[in-house]
């Protein structure tokens, strides 16, 4: 049944209200099953063998020993993963990243793996293999990686320019208008490099799975994963399997932020599965999840922006080089996507570098590039603010884009949320509170696409009238209270009637991931339409209950109601009595809905920060911190503020600590949360939340996705308040107390 | 792997002396256990010390307080008048790790474990603490600063373990004081730190002991910095000897944690606020 996404401005009785989440009480009593808390009988332990070097040829790989020994059920090389891509180079280099084939290309490279009976025996196991490594020289930074005479990565990738072998796998021109007329504008010219470390998702529960494959090649697959759905088509093209024949469910996700979008030891549990005929189970170490799986790009970032005395920006541009890790990906393209998102400027002309390195290759996290760009263009912003003296909110209100702006990566807006939460800035009280010595304040504002895509529902009704909701999108930030309120609402029964449940891949069609800020606002669509169904096939149970025409029955409150002529006195039937009845009346009842979700509305967010630098030790800390994003409409207005918080948090810890260290030998000196440090609870502030509501007019209420934008700012926000406090310019993050002091005394 | 878990000191230094294998003792475990889950230690002998009761407890005695050995950092932690002799220790050693570390963490492990960044360390260097050493051949004194002798190295030979430390009763108008150097505000290691301990005369610093750690191999002690505030009410003049003096004692690595230049300079910072707040403790104004 075809349904309009319009927004309606539907009257609501429970959206927007914060009843406890669904999954609470599994999660704080510990019932909750996580990817390493499923154990299957005759498990095996797989651990896997990884490159001690960042770049190396493998000359040889010698198992025989590590086979021989006792409680060893398989060893497997890439000779156990035969290339079944038929050409496809982007699953090849999934394939290869997952394990190597022939060269080691970053420190932490899977090598080999093995499954044994216990984690001592494939501990043992791992030493017994012998691998022959030829070093080849490296290069870990991404200015390096572009010079001429730089080592080679991968010997398919040429400089779309010159068309020679090169580190830069692509190159992106966006913009509009012409920045040399631009330039020419301007009354005041500023130019700045800037530099951003290398990151992590940094999600506490570790990559884990329990995999099952048997000689009829029918698998099962329990993992922690951002999408079952994607990781059954992976792991089965990989592996050579149809895919209705993987059963991929996923578990409870201890965080993921895109890390979980990838899969890493997973095509090889079910390899080693495949061999060993035996369950095997698998959980990367905090060790191999720094080394191996993430992280986000390190860049380094050139912008020039021209303004006139009166605040307008004339012309805006920018060269924006990501790395890439080993494998080309597009991470530089959605930097200079995302770069100049929030104005609307005349003259543009962002610029991506995506460039290889000897470093694991990047995974998406939490609006993927976004964050480094605005910390260059927000920076940018403020240096231009403090050359015409006027105050960096109002500037930005000035050229901030609005309903019919051109957006710096093509399209042009519609209803955008960047505009209020400037004003909201303007007026909110953190904005004029009274900083003291050493202190310092520093705005921001950010922008993410956000997306829609593939999603289907199932709505069961039981017997008892209680409802079953089961969705396909991966429950990472309290979906599922969202939901299950959507549900509710539509349905008009109370909450805690419906229990909505995520659906393996073999009980539901298609989702794509949870990612692109998708979860709530597509299967948000889809809960509603098929909750629309089912409220058709009750109406037709109703009717025959009551024996009245189908047209005379409309739904209200959660009942069939009876109407006009002859039917008035009739008493309504309750969902309940419906349900009780179905066996008699046609059988179960039911609601479905497939949807391609487009239209996802763009976000965009403010956000004020306070900071204190100690300008003896050079440390920051973060005082107060407040957060405006517009959420379209809050569902779970909870969870939405959470988004926000957690957003910003991790935005705090990439701002000022968090940073992979590599040495000069490209080998990553910091694999544990003692040296890559996320805040503790006692390095924060608390969060402060405002949420706007500016609908989506795509969407039935208006909703837009809400998870990524809020790590869009703080970097920048963070970066302007520490420049003010301490009065120099910070380019370079993080801005960890070494480098502050630094600043201080080269200043 | 053998895990024993002896009655008397006598017992577990027999049973480090026999071993011929790697033996560790095991108090908190907090080091240990890490280390062992990470496969970079493999004991063939762990020898428990929990259930050795002169390895428990603080006890008060006619020259100052002994501290057994397995004595956790949260008991060390509730002991008003071990806080009220050596506030500078206690808060030293009650900076390891979070709670739950502190309930089985110990301040001979910090030692033993010789990590030059030790919170410990300084602190007990600092106030003259002494360690007793027993073996089977029997019992020695020594100072604390005589123990580590490098990263992950001490002077202690097979057989012996510390059973004890002692901490001599402060004299009157005396305070310590230890601070470290994090990024973040807790669990962490320090980047670098600072202990000073000092007595008063009529206002007037009479005698300090300033320590500096995570700027060199082991813990350093350095003179200098003494002697800059020593005569002297704290003036700005004399902290910044003080500072100087820290800076140029250190020898510290260029790592991830620190650079050479930033542990040199936050050095003299930390100096300088370590001794203000043991000056204040002494009741100097």
């Amino acid at each position: 049944m075809g349904h309009d996404t319009k927004f309606t401005n539907q009257e609501f009785k429970l959206v927007g209200t914060r009843p406890a989440r669904p999954d609470g009480v599994d999660k704080v009593t510990g019932r909750a099953r996580y990817g390493a808390d499923i154990s299957a009988p005759g498990q095996l332990v797989g651990l896997v063998l990884r490159s001690p070097y960042a770049h190396a040829k493998i000359k040889k790989i010698d198992i025989s020993k590590a086979e021989k020994l006792k409680g060893v059920k398989a060893v497997i090389t890439d000779a156990d993963l035969p290339d079944n891509t038929k050409g496809n180079r982007d699953l090849l280099d999934i394939l290869e990243n997952c394990m190597a084939r022939g060269r080691a290309l970053y420190d932490g490279h899977a090598v080999a793996a093995v499954a044994a009976i216990d984690d001592q025996t494939a501990r043992k196991a791992l030493k017994l293999i012998k691998v022959s490594y030829e070093k080849l020289p490296h290069v870990t930074d991404v200015d390096e990686a572009l010079k001429d005479g730089a080592p080679i990565i991968q010997d398919f990738v040429v400089d779309p320019r010159t068309k020679k072998n090169s580190n830069l796998c692509k190159l992106t021109t966006l913009g509009h208008g012409d920045i040399d007329a631009g330039f020419a504008e301007a009354d005041y010219i500023v130019e700045q490099s800037f530099k951003t470390e290398q990151t992590h998702q940094g999600y506490i529960e570790p990559h884990a799975c329990l995999a099952t494959l048997g000689p009829d090649g029918a698998g099962e697959l329990w993992v922690t994963t951002q999408g079952p759905f994607a990781f059954r088509s992976t792991c089965a093209e990989l592996l050579g399997l149809d895919i209705s024949k993987l059963k991929v469910t996923s578990s409870e996700i201890g965080g993921g932020f895109g890390g979980k979008t990838h899969v890493w030891v997973e095509p090889l549990a079910l390899a080693l599965s495949r061999k060993a005929n035996r369950p095997v189970k698998m959980v990367m170490s905090r060790d191999e999840v720094f080394r191996a799986s993430g992280p986000t790009s390190s860049t380094s970032i050139d912008v020039k922006m021209g303004v006139k005395k009166d605040g307008t920006i004339t012309a805006a541009h920018a060269v924006l080089r990501y790395h890439n890790g080993a494998f080309p990906g597009f991470w530089g393209m959605l930097g200079a996507m995302t770069s100049f998102a929030c104005y609307d400027i005349k003259n543009i002309k962002p610029v991506g570098y995506d460039v290889l390195v000897n470093r694991p290759k990047v995974a998406a996290y939490r609006a993927p590039s976004a964050p480094m760009a605005a910390f260059a263009i927000e920076s940018t912003v403020d240096m231009l603010a403090h050359k015409i003296g006027m105050k960096p909110i109002d500037l930005r209100i000035k050229n901030a884009a609005k309903e019919g702006s051109r957006a710096s990566y093509g399209p042009t807006y519609g209803p955008i949320g960047i505009g209020p939460t400037l004003d909201a800035a303007k007026n909110h009280p953190h904005m004029r509170a009274k900083l003291k010595k050493n202190q310092g304040r520093g705005m921001a504002c950010g922008f993410w696409f956000n997306f829609g895509g593939q999603t289907c529902v199932d709505l069961n009704i039981g017997t008892d009238g209680s409802v079953n909701l089961i969705v396909g999108t991966v429950d990472v930030g309290g979906s599922r209270a969202s939901l299950s309120l959507i549900a509710a609402e539509e349905l008009g029964i109370a909450y805690e009637q419906v229990k909505t449940n995520i659906g393996d891949t073999a009980s539901l069609g298609h989702n794509d991931m949870t990612d692109g800020s998708r979860g709530t606002f597509s299967s948000g669509m889809a809960t509603i339409f098929a909750a629309r169904n089912a409220i058709e096939v009750l109406k037709e149970r109703a009717s025959k209950m009551m024996d009245v025409p189908l047209e005379a029955i409309v739904w209200e409150n959660g009942t069939a109601k009876a109407i006009g002529k002859g039917h008035s006195n009739m008493a309504p039937l309750s969902l309940k009595e419906i349900a009780a009845a179905a066996p008699k009346t046609g059988g179960p009842i039911a609601g479905h809905k497939e949807v391609v979700a487009d239209n996802a509305g763009v976000s965009f967010a403010s956000h004020i920060c306070d900071v204190e630098v100690d300008p003896e030790t050079g440390s920051t800390r973060v005082i107060r911190y407040t957060v405006i994003q517009d959420a379209g409409k809050a569902i779970h207005p909870d969870y939405v503020e959470g988004q926000f918080q957690g957003g910003a948090a991790q935005g705090i810890g990439w701002a000022l600590n968090e940073e992979s260290i590599y040495d000069k030998n490209g080998i990553l000196q910091n694999p544990g949360f003692l040296d890559y440090r996320i805040p503790v609870c006692s390095d924060l502030p608390f969060i402060d939340t405002q949420i706007l509501e500016i609908p989506n007019p795509n969407h039935p209420y208006g909703v837009r996705g809400v998870g990524e934008t809020s790590i869009v700012p703080p970097l920048a926000a963070i970066g302007n308040a520490v420049s003010n406090a301490v009065g120099v310019r910070m380019s370079h993050i993080p801005m960890s107390p070494m480098r502050i002091l630094k600043a201080l005394d080269d200043a | 792997m053998r895990y024993e878990a002896p009655n008397t000191t006598k017992e577990a230094a027999a049973l480090l002396a026999k071993e011929k294998g790697q033996a560790f003792v095991l108090a908190g475990g907090t080091d240990l256990i890490v280390r062992m889950r990470l496969g970079m230690t493999e004991p063939d002998l762990v020898v428990d010390i929990k259930n050795i009761a002169s390895m428990q407890g603080v006890t008060r005695t006619a020259t100052g307080t002994r501290i057994g050995a397995a004595t956790s950092g949260a008991v060390l932690g509730e002991n008003k008048a071990l806080i009220k002799a050596w506030p500078g220790v206690v808060e030293a050693v009650n900076l390891i790790g979070s709670d739950q570390i502190q309930s089985r963490c110990t301040m001979v492990g910090n030692l033993c474990n010789a990590s030059p960044a030790a919170d410990s360390v300084p602190a007990m260097i600092a106030a003259g603490a002494k360690a007793q050493i027993v073996s089977p051949k029997g019992r020695r004194t020594v100072a604390v600063e005589k123990i580590v002798t490098g990263p992950g190295q001490t002077s202690l030979k097979k057989g012996e373990l510390i059973e004890s430390i002692t901490l001599p009763k402060p004299l009157p108008r005396s305070g310590d004081a230890y601070l470290r150097f994090i990024p973040r505000t807790e669990m962490d290691i320090a980047v670098v730190s600072a202990a000073v301990s000092l007595t008063l005369e009529r206002g007037v610093v009479k005698k300090a002991r300033v320590v500096l750690g995570a700027v060199a191999p082991t813990a350093v002690i350095v003179p200098a910095a003494a002697k800059a505030i020593i005569g002297t009410k704290l003036d700005d003049a004399a902290l910044e000897k003080l500072a100087k003096a820290c800076s140029d004692m250190c020898n510290p690595i260029d790592d991830k944690r620190g650079t050479i230049e930033y542990r040199t300079k936050v050095a003299g910072v930390l100096g300088k606020r370590a001794a203000k707040i043991a000056f204040q403790r002494a009741g100097g104004s």
